[in-house]
């Protein structure tokens, strides 16, 4: 029983590549629109993730920097470190001394001069601190705990500008939900008339194989099949238009970062996300056929 | 096997094609339905196979009741006939060999028996040397042979063919209605309507006659 079942997915699989086949031209030009189409929110999602990669480390976890007073002895920068260590809002941290403060200015482009005039060390210790728990909330207590020592200066944190960077990205996010949103119904839209456009030359064939006994499902697999495939091979055609397209891109700022002396390379889509827009598209194709497939075939009742 | 009880049938229109009609035919009989055209001898069959629904009354087929059957048993049904269809209703962009897969498409088949079987309907009917040929290239009298290898294959109990030697000259028509004898005298139910006073002469079955929409006994 399970094998007859496979036998004929199997079956309606091979007949609706032979059909797509048929037809090439047709086939190749709505896969391509399909392609173009979802490669549109895909390339600003890729953008997107690649902003909030770059900005990774400010974004993902804010740091905050502890100036030490100037004046402070070594038992007081251990004691500094005691407590945070304690402290269980912290993640990590990490001390930078005025020695190596200095020396990571000196490495610095353009103020190696200044530093080399300066008599003595103006710069003071420092800890660099990662939090627990990212939310502004948090991020601004802990701030007020630690400025409360007495061995701190300054505890400086910009909350502003993350806060700036998150609220871009979240506009960012939206404008490829909204894109994916406006842009699947258009894909739906595609697959439902190309659906119908089936039903109606295949009209014969449906009316014929209900009168000989087909049940609904066996006349909507064909058709389901073939959005799906379609569909499938539209998120392909997406998939390779991005790769090719950063990889061009890739080239371009290659060329940009040369010129700046920095490294950034945009990032292709990972193998997660890759998938995803594949199911993703197969799952769009699916939908416009069946929903093209209940809206025409009551329509085909043999009389 | 075949049951009606005081089936009607009206259109929409309000043209009534079925007026009361009551008969039984038994399991493995064979009965001629007959009358004009336009007495309802295609709508009587069409309400066996669910393609029509009676307006009043009851029609059984084996013991189910075909009157209230659901639209999703429907198909079920329809795999228990063999249906030979007046217009022949053949597919024209597959080979003849195709046409007669079907059915056997359609109620899940196993595929390593399918082609024997396909094989075994077209040699009954003589076609087995055209199986690749495309319908359009089959003459009237062929057409109607695939009909009928395509409403074998799946061995039905019931076969019921709507004029299947329209438009056939009288030697095409009595090899016809052989191959239905002989498919009678293997136990199958067969159901014919057919105008053809001449098919009727010396038959020994029984013969059901329908005149404006009334079975005359």
């Amino acid at each position: 029983m399970i094998r007859a079942w496979l036998m004929q997915h199997g079956f309606v699989f091979f007949l609706t590549l032979k059909r797509l086949i048929a037809t090439p031209v047709t086939s190749l030009l709505s896969v391509i629109v399909m392609g173009i189409t979802l490669s549109l929110p895909t390339g600003v999602y890729v953008l997107m993730e690649n902003l909030s990669a770059i900005s990774g480390q400010t974004m993902s976890s804010p740091q905050m920097s502890l100036f030490l007073k100037l004046d402070i002895e070594k038992e007081d920068i251990e004691s500094v470190k005691q407590r945070m260590e304690e402290d269980s809002q912290i993640l990590s941290f990490q001390f930078i001394s005025k020695d190596a403060a200095l020396h990571q200015l000196q490495q610095s482009n353009g103020l190696a001069d200044i530093s080399a005039n300066l008599v003595r060390n103006p710069l003071p210790d420092a800890f660099i601190v990662n939090a627990l728990e990212n939310t502004p909330g948090n991020l601004e207590k802990l701030r007020a705990t630690m400025q409360s020592w007495p061995e701190i200066e300054h505890v400086q944190f910009d909350s502003a500008w993350a806060e700036r960077l998150n609220a871009l990205l979240k506009l960012g996010r939206f404008i490829v939900l909204m894109l994916t949103t406006l842009l699947s119904v258009a894909i739906i839209a595609i697959m439902f008339n190309t659906i119908r456009l089936q039903i109606l030359t295949k009209r014969d064939e449906i009316e014929i194989s209900k009168l000989i006994g087909a049940t609904d499902s066996f006349i909507r697999r064909p058709f389901l099949y073939f959005g799906t495939i379609q569909g499938l091979a539209g998120g392909a055609t997406a998939w390779l238009i991005m790769t090719l397209a950063i990889r061009a891109m890739n080239e371009e700022l290659g060329t940009l970062a040369l010129l700046y002396d920095f490294d950034l390379q945009l990032q292709q889509l990972s193998p997660s996300d890759s998938i995803s827009l594949l199911l993703f598209s197969a799952w769009l194709g699916w939908l416009g056929a069946r929903i093209s497939v209940a809206s025409h075939l009551w329509q085909i009742e043999p009389r | 096997m075949i049951n009606f009880k005081n089936v009607s049938k009206r259109y929409p229109d309000g043209y009534v094609a079925l007026n009361n009609i009551d008969f039984t035919v038994e399991s493995g009989e064979m009965v001629f339905l007959t009358g004009h055209s336009g007495a309802g001898k295609s709508t009587l069959l069409k309400l066996i196979a669910a393609i029509e629904r009676p307006t009043s009354g009851t029609i059984t087929l084996s013991g189910q009741n075909i009157a209230q059957l659901k639209l999703g048993a429907i198909p079920y049904l329809r795999r228990k006939i063999g249906f030979i269809f007046q217009d022949h209703n053949l597919l024209f962009d597959r080979s003849v060999f195709d046409n007669v897969l079907l059915p056997l498409q359609i109620s899940n088949f196993d595929s390593k028996t399918v082609t024997g079987r396909v094989r075994a309907a077209l040699d009954k009917v003589g076609l087995l040397k055209k199986e690749k040929a495309m319908p359009i290239a089959l003459s009237g009298g062929e057409r109607q042979r695939l009909c009928i290898a395509r409403a074998v294959v799946h061995r039905p109990s019931i076969l019921i063919a709507d004029e299947p030697t329209g438009n056939l000259d009288i030697e095409y028509a009595q090899d016809i209605m052989s191959m239905f004898t002989s498919f009678n005298q293997v136990g199958v139910t067969v159901l014919i309507a057919t105008h053809d006073a001449s098919l009727l002469k010396d038959a020994e079955h029984r013969i059901l006659s329908l005149n404006q929409g009334k079975l005359a006994v």
